[in-house]
């Protein structure tokens, strides 16, 4: 029974972190209605997460939130490694670019939040509330949850049918249920510190095993917005994080590294150690942890703030099914089923990065300097050198919404389980993005010729496509440029690059996601019934 | 023949790095020297060729007896 002083809502969404937001600008490119409670009246103080990973625009663009953060955030895909004074190696994370966003751009946690939060405030479907304070949790049932939140003026109750929990590392939603982080916590102290240089950087990430300025330790450098530096210098296990967080001590190592001519003010001091843990599983009856809460990583590598964001990219799209009607709950299993994998990758690479920089023996200390020893001359032991793996997507092979490979692909192009290939195609004379174009819902992507288009076998499939729920976009790629007339979208391959990333022939066919992770793949003209049985098993049937 | 001692050959380079560190878990400074030894006569009869051992070693023996 529905009483007056409840409010029902379908998604309450817990915390206005980069994840928070992140949700509530997908659930509203769904069409879906969400609520964002977040108990602080301000952005994040200080610049906290940096790195935003090509996959986290290539998210945001979908529902347009990613240009403001381009045009404001240091876009670079450099990073040099040094060992002393010398540079080890370089290496270059776009080598041959062909995508709409660069592999990463460096932007204030702040001004994140503050444009996503902007965005949201201009699209159809947006309620984010500040000071308010999830207090209780009460999971009612399997199917709804009900919330007590407190504002500065009064309480109030919200009965929803989901809840996401993107409440950050100490997640007071995750401790009122009794539930816990799990995995290894390093000895090992990094002090972090934002700064205002009075000097322009060149854009790129710095890395120094053994510098010259930090004896014995390592130290990370990153160029931020507004002539901010980002610097993170290891400490050893015996710091002393209120002796090190003083700015005349903070000052001295930074002069130190910077050398004495350059003037800086500190914008923002943190002593860090690091941890690499998560829950058992991110799934509780109808709540979901994302990002933080669920799982924390040492940051090299840039996999906290962005893992968060592919959590709910992969989360919402799911929920929005169900809400809709043409998924069933199950769907929502395969939620645990993708990102704990994913968050188990996350964690894996930052820990053996935080091994690397802090060599726990004798034997590892004497390996690391082997490495460093050969890697001048035999370019094998620079991939060893290990000080961040950077983030990337994660393959969800293992996922039960994946159909099995054709095996005609071998192993080329993007499996079931991989992300979509980003290339540029023309929408007749436009140059245009693959990824754009195929939208935030489930497509078929079809290889073609102009014979093969104008068959009637192409012709059945899409008066067949227009029956099928849920709808089914379906985006064309021919090897030349073909006049329909007829409505259908057609890409042209004119650079000769999307065919040959999709290891595709006219005739090849690929099922996409509204994540835009490959679900199902045919080399050449699969049945119809083949199709649909692919697309039933991506909705969790 | 020509060797590719310089090149990345790792099937997983990281993987590799992980459980040859982690091997050393618990052992002495002196046992972990016996452990490494061992490990280059497997490796060593792994790759059985005597010129490309003899390389190697020579390679890995250059930075000390330059200096």
């Amino acid at each position: 029974m529905k009483q007056a002083n409840i409010q029902y809502e379908d998604v309450v969404i817990v915390g206005a972190g980069p994840v928070g937001l992140a949700a509530a600008a997908e659930f509203a490119n769904h069409g879906i209605k969400s609520v964002v409670l977040e108990v602080s009246n301000s952005f994040s103080d200080g610049s906290k997460a940096i790195c935003w990973s090509q996959r986290t625009l290539e998210i945001l663009n979908r529902s347009g939130s990613a240009k403001k953060m381009l045009e404001k955030g240091v876009t670079w895909k450099q990073g040099r490694v040094y060992r002393g004074e010398r540079e080890i190696f370089n290496f270059d994370l776009q080598a041959e670019p062909d995508f709409q966003m660069p592999a990463f751009i460096n932007l204030q946690q702040y001004y994140f939040e503050e444009f996503l939060e902007r965005h949201i405030g201009t699209m159809k479907f947006n309620d984010i509330r500040r000071s308010h304070e999830v207090v209780d949790v009460n999971p009612k049932t399997d199917s709804t949850v009900l919330l007590t939140v407190k504002t500065p003026k009064d309480e109030y109750k919200i009965e929803t049918k989901y809840v996401i929990a993107a409440d950050g590392v100490k997640s007071p939603l995750r401790n009122k249920l009794g539930l816990q982080l799990k995995g290894q916590k390093f000895e090992e102290k990094f002090l972090i510190t934002d700064i205002r240089v009075k000097k322009s950087y060149p854009m790129e990430r710095r890395f120094w095993f053994e510098p010259v300025f930090h004896h014995g330790q390592s130290a990370l450098l990153h160029v931020q917005p507004d002539n901010i530096l980002r610097i993170d210098l290891q400490l050893g296990p015996h710091a002393d994080p209120e002796i090190e967080s003083n700015p005349e001590r903070v000052k001295n190592r930074i002069r130190k590294m910077l050398g004495e001519g350059v003037g800086f003010d500190i914008e923002w001091i943190s002593v860090y150690t690091f941890s690499c843990r998560r829950m058992d599983k991110f799934t509780h009856g109808s709540i979901f942890f994302a990002g933080d809460s669920a799982h924390v990583v040492s940051p090299f590598g840039a996999r906290g703030g962005n893992g968060g964001v592919q959590d709910v990219d992969n989360l919402s799209w799911k929920i929005s099914a169900v809400l809709k009607g043409y998924a069933p709950k199950t769907l929502l299993n395969s939620y645990d089923r993708e990102r704990i994998p994913a968050a188990d990758e996350n964690i894996l690479n930052s820990a053996r990065s935080t091994n690397f920089m802090t060599p726990k023996n004798k034997a590892s200390e004497e390996f690391r300097d082997a490495v460093f020893l050969l890697s001048e001359e035999m370019p094998f032991a620079r991939q060893l050198i290990n000080s961040g793996r950077l983030s990337s997507p994660h393959f969800y092979k293992d996922s039960p919404l994946n159909s099995m490979d054709d095996p005609l692909f071998k192993s080329k192009g993007a499996s079931p389980g991989e992300l979509s290939i980003d290339t540029s195609v023309f929408k007749g004379e436009d140059a245009v993005w693959l990824l754009t174009e195929l939208g935030t819902q489930f497509c078929l992507l079809i290889f073609v010729d102009e014979p093969l288009f104008f068959s009637n076998k192409i012709r059945h499939l899409r008066e067949l496509a227009c029956s099928w729920k849920p709808k089914i976009k379906i985006v064309f790629v021919s090897d030349q440029e073909i006049d329909s007339k007829n409505g259908a979208l057609i890409l042209s391959d004119k650079n000769n690059t999307c065919f040959k990333k999709w290891a595709a022939k006219p005739g090849s066919v690929y099922l996409i996601r509204p994540d835009q992770y490959i679900a199902a793949r045919w080399k050449d003209s699969p049945p119809l019934k083949e199709i649909n049985c692919a697309l039933e098993k991506a909705m969790g049937n | 023949m020509i060797y590719n001692i310089k090149e990345q050959n790792f099937e997983s380079p990281d993987d590799f790095y992980e459980v040859l560190v982690n091997a050393h878990d618990g052992l002495s400074d002196d046992e972990s020297r016996r452990l490494n030894a061992k490990i280059i006569l497997l490796l060593a009869n792994a790759i059985g060729n005597k010129d490309l051992l003899e390389e190697i070693i020579l390679t890995a023996r250059k930075s000390f007896v330059e200096q």
